[in-house]
């Protein structure tokens, strides 16, 4: 209830002085009014002693200023007049003002009057100002002071003796309006720091606070000397910086040095900011201990990053002011001194350090690795990181290079990269990875030797590897997911076109994602496999002839390896994704004449048939792979190739539906007859295929008749389009009569009571009829054979 | 004008990291009508990308493909025409235009859009248009070497569709197209 009490307290007496001061306003009017000066006076001193108040907070006593502020004005347009008019002059108003009763009114008055006095430039500007300021300091009152030279700061901002001024005195008055400014502000200092010592102990905090709102008043000071035309480069590093420097130094007070040292850096151009960088950072040591440096370091580095990037001409003096090694040293400096810094406070100076670098010195690639060596030493010893706030820093620190190189393999090559890496926690490395892997993906970077392979998956390891964390089983199935798939795209990235190296590549990349367990081996093998294919057909399209013998080794061992990759998914279990990598796998090696190799790769891919699949649709679509795979193949013996089409066809016909059955069959079909010009045309076994699908069909009518149903109709529709298509081919075994008993058994099938009739098939048994009419009339070779077909 | 997109085979992540950049960039959103995707996407994402170029998406189920939900085979009206879509995995032999005009037969479809063996097609024969729109990243192939990116986009209009082929060689975007003309007498009577 306390602070309550006295906040209402605080108000009370606030609206109390408002009134008192407006009260004498008024008076102070009429007597300005009727021309009443002594009694003007009289009255502007009693409204000014309102601000004599010690019972105030500085936001409230800002309330009363301000109001004072205003009247005072008015009081200043009246002397303007009266000088004017000559009713008085200056002089005397300067004399009679003094006679106020307390001290504050009548500064307050002064400076007023000193105003006029400087406008009316009968005294040198300076002179005015001097008297003025030192007079001030018949204030010590911290808030009360710090309100009058404020007061004296505005009223004097725009009749300054600056260079190019109306009120630039003679010669060697360059520094007159610096001296003035940087006076007023040493002494707004002193008082402002002595607020820290006013009062109980207890209220620091409070203290702390007051103070806060009251720096404005203090920093405007460093405001006004930025904007004088006399403080050039020169007169900055010479004067005005080492005597703001001094002041803040020797004040010895952390909040004041805090804010004091960031309104230089954000008040002065960054170009001074550059020249001055040996001076202003030799301040940095010599701070109190609790302010927290690293923040104004940023702060600096930061602000000189944005200038360095402004303009291109502006580059060569960086190098010329020796940036980069100043800032090194401070930055370390820093570190060393404050032994307490928090793990992220370092990693963010560092962050900053390293924007500045990628800036100036892009080419510098050591400068880079040194404040990444820098962090892996300050790393070193802790446990692996788990502050948020230093994780995020350290992505934000191994994030820059990439960016700006955009190759990623300017960062590969930087040795303390993978160290700092190596400090993180799973979570974070996974995080990184991921950015490391879009930054590939965005800039289309092709990563083209097994070495930079290699250091590039030690990076993302938090990705490739399986851990024992139980942290894997937390993750979303869906992100997780994501993040393989996306190891999976990088994978495509890894490539060159040197056969050599890309064999070692494909070595190097089996060898990490074999570490990564039976969940994410589903993602990346298939890329690995294919990335192998592909290295198998350029080795085919080189020059074969020339070193054939090596180009045969090569390819063997990679089917090798192909072999014993596809190999480790069964660990997942993966079988139907198995099957047909081993079925690519065997026609590659088809391609390259290695009947062995491919003999064995169609053999895995029936022994996971036969063992691995037993839902009916994964059969079906299974063997339809098999037999497409097996009907291209041409680099069988007759032995192999008897073997092969026997186990196919046995295994259509074992299916569990009867319609599949009968496709499956009438597939095989095409296993015996390829339309290439050395490819094998058993006209036999094809009929024989044929009328072994036409059974099933026909077995299928059977089971249908009981339930009245018609699926058969398109089954046998099938076979009939399968008989023409070998009639075309000539097939010498297919006859005119079976396709004519073929189209008179499909017609009393359609036309019969028992089955309900399905529309598709009327339209395709037309289609066909109308694809028979077609060709009898087209004429031609084919035209012959469909001579013959009755319709 | 009706646009529709013909594509599949794109086969990421697993032959694929995407689609080549300069096919992303023609292929914007709201432009299209319908699209049809022979297959072999093979992931969601792909599957939610296509999904932004346009609202109706129509997919058949490549041998490949993550969502084993896709059908195997669809047909559709679009204007005067029917098409027809199917992967192609299923109709052996692999790639045999006789084999497929069966298909299209089967499925009583003026354009039959099939893709799996990466390599565009447009086929002209006595029952309709066969067309395989190729693959639009030039995945790796078992049935094709040297595949170039390609995709279709078909403009229907009354009888008439006038198919355009963008295929990707040499790092630019080439262009064909080929008219084909429905005669209403193809057409038996429903």
């Amino acid at each position: 209830m306390v602070p309550d009490a006295a906040a209402a307290d605080e108000e009370k007496c606030l609206a109390d002085g408002m009134g008192r001061l407006q009260h004498n306003a008024f008076y102070m009017h009429r007597a300005l009014d009727s021309n009443n000066l002594k009694d003007a006076l009289r009255y502007a001193g009693q409204m000014l002693s309102e601000l004599r108040t010690s019972s105030l907070s500085p936001h409230k006593y800002y309330e009363l200023y301000m109001r004072a502020f205003d009247e005072l004005r008015k009081v200043e347009m009246f002397f303007v007049e009266e000088t004017r008019r000559g009713s008085y002059s200056v002089t005397d108003l300067y004399e009679l003002v003094q006679h106020a009763a307390n001290i504050l009114p009548r500064l307050y008055l002064l400076c007023t009057v000193g105003s006029v006095y400087i406008k009316s430039k009968e005294a040198p500007t300076k002179d005015v100002l001097k008297d003025l300021v030192e007079m001030c300091r018949g204030i010590q009152h911290p808030v009360r002071g710090l309100f009058l030279r404020s007061y004296l700061s505005q009223i004097s901002r725009d009749k300054l003796p600056d260079i190019g001024s109306e009120f630039e005195g003679g010669a060697n008055t360059d520094n007159d309006a610096i001296e003035f400014v940087l006076q007023n502000f040493t002494e707004m200092n002193k008082l402002w720091v002595r607020m820290q010592y006013q009062g109980p102990t207890g209220e620091k905090a409070k203290r702390g606070k007051e103070r806060s709102e009251l720096r404005d008043l203090v920093g405007k000071n460093l405001h006004v000397l930025s904007q004088l035309e006399g403080v050039d480069l020169d007169m900055y590093k010479e004067t005005v910086l080492p005597r703001i420097l001094e002041q803040v130094v020797n004040c010895k007070d952390e909040l004041a040095q805090h804010y004091l040292m960031d309104c230089i850096i954000q008040v002065f151009p960054d170009e001074y900011h550059l020249q001055t960088l040996e001076t202003l950072l030799s301040a940095f040591p010599q701070l109190q201990p609790t302010v927290d440096i690293k923040m104004v370091l940023s702060l600096l580095m930061d602000r000189l990053s944005n200038y360095a990037v402004s303009s291109t001409e502006v580059l060569p003096e960086f190098l010329q002011a020796e940036a980069f090694a100043k800032l090194n040293s401070a930055v370390g400096e820093v570190i060393e001194a404050q032994v307490d810094m928090p793990i992220s406070g370092v990693i963010t100076l560092y962050v900053s350090l390293l924007t500045f670098t990628l800036r100036i010195h892009p080419d510098r690639l050591d400068y880079t690795d040194q404040i990444l060596g820098a962090c892996v030493q300050r790393l070193s010893g802790k446990t692996k990181l788990e502050d948020s706030k230093a994780t995020k820093q350290i992505i934000a620190l191994l994030s820059a290079p990439l960016e700006k190189y955009k190759d990623i393999s300017t960062a590969l090559n930087l040795p303390n990269y993978p160290r700092v890496m190596d400090h993180l926690d799973n979570a974070t490395n996974k995080v990184m990875s991921a950015i490391i892997i879009q930054n590939i993906m965005k800039n289309n970077t092709c990563i083209s030797t097994a070495d930079k392979v290699d250091t590039l998956f030690e990076l993302i390891k938090g990705l490739v590897k399986e851990t024992d964390e139980a942290q894997d089983d937390e993750l979303d199935e869906e992100d997780f997911k994501e993040e393989q798939n996306s190891v999976a795209r990088l994978i495509h990235m890894l490539r060159t076109d040197d056969a050599e190296e890309m064999f070692k590549i494909i070595c190097t990349v089996r060898k990490h994602i074999l570490l990564g367990g039976p969940k994410r081996l589903a993602f990346t093998v298939p890329p690995l496999v294919f990335s192998a294919l592909k290295l198998l057909r350029h080795l085919r399209n080189q020059d074969g002839d020339v070193n054939g013998q090596e180009v045969s080794v090569t390819q063997k061992k990679i089917f090798q390896l192909l072999h014993q990759t596809i190999e480790a998914l069964s660990s997942v279990p993966s079988p139907e994704l198995a099957l047909r990598l081993y079925l690519q796998c065997a026609e590659a090696a088809n391609d390259c004449g290695l009947e062995p190799v491919s003999y064995e790769f169609l053999t895995q891919a029936f022994i996971l048939y036969e063992e691995e699949m037993a839902d009916s649709k994964v059969q079906v679509t299974a063997i339809h792979l098999i037999i497409g795979t097996l009907q291209r193949m041409n680099v069988f013996g007759i032995e192999n190739r008897d073997t092969l089409t026997h186990k196919a066809t046995g295994y259509s016909a074992k299916l569990l539906k009867k319609p599949d059955q009968c496709r499956a069959v009438y597939a095989c079909s095409h296993l015996f007859w390829v339309n290439e010009q050395d490819g094998v045309k058993d006209g036999e076994r094809v009929l024989l295929c044929l009328k072994r699908a036409l059974r099933i069909a026909n077995a299928a009518q059977q089971m249908n008749a009981t339930r009245g149903s018609s699926g058969h109709v398109t089954l046998f529709i099938e076979m009939l389009n399968k008989y023409l298509y070998f009639l075309e081919k000539g097939n010498p075994q297919i006859t005119s009569s079976a396709i004519h008993d073929l189209i008179d058994h499909i017609r009393t099938e359609i036309q019969s009571d028992n089955t309900t009739s399905d529309p598709s098939d009327n339209a395709f048994f037309s289609s066909t009829m109308r694809y028979i009419e077609f060709h009898k009339q087209k004429g031609g070779s084919i035209s012959e054979s469909y001579e013959q077909i009755k319709v | 004008m009706v646009l529709v997109l013909a594509i599949g085979d794109l086969h990421i992540p697993h032959r694929a990291p995407d689609l080549p950049a300069k096919f992303k960039s023609m292929l914007v959103p709201g432009k299209i009508q319908h699209i049809l995707c022979t297959g072999n996407l093979c992931i969601k994402e792909v599957h939610d990308y296509l999904k932004s170029l346009s609202p109706d998406l129509h997919i058949t189920r490549g041998e490949y493909d993550e969502d084993v939900r896709y059908p195997e085979n669809k047909t559709l009206m679009i204007g005067q025409f029917k098409l027809g879509l199917c992967h192609g995995h299923q109709i052996v032999p692999w790639g045999d235009l006789d084999s497929l005009a069966m298909l299209q037969r089967q499925l009583d479809v003026d354009i039959l859009v099939t893709g799996h063996t990466h390599q565009f097609k447009a086929y002209k024969h006595e029952g309709g248009v066969v067309i395989n729109p190729g693959s639009a990243t030039g995945a790796y192939s078992s049935i094709t070497y040297d595949v170039n990116p390609s995709f279709v986009l078909m403009d229907i209009d009354g009888l008439r569709v006038v198919v355009y082929v963008y295929e990707l060689i040499d790092g630019e975007v080439k262009v064909d197209k080929i008219d084909f003309k429905k005669t209403a007498t193809t057409q038996s009577a429903h």
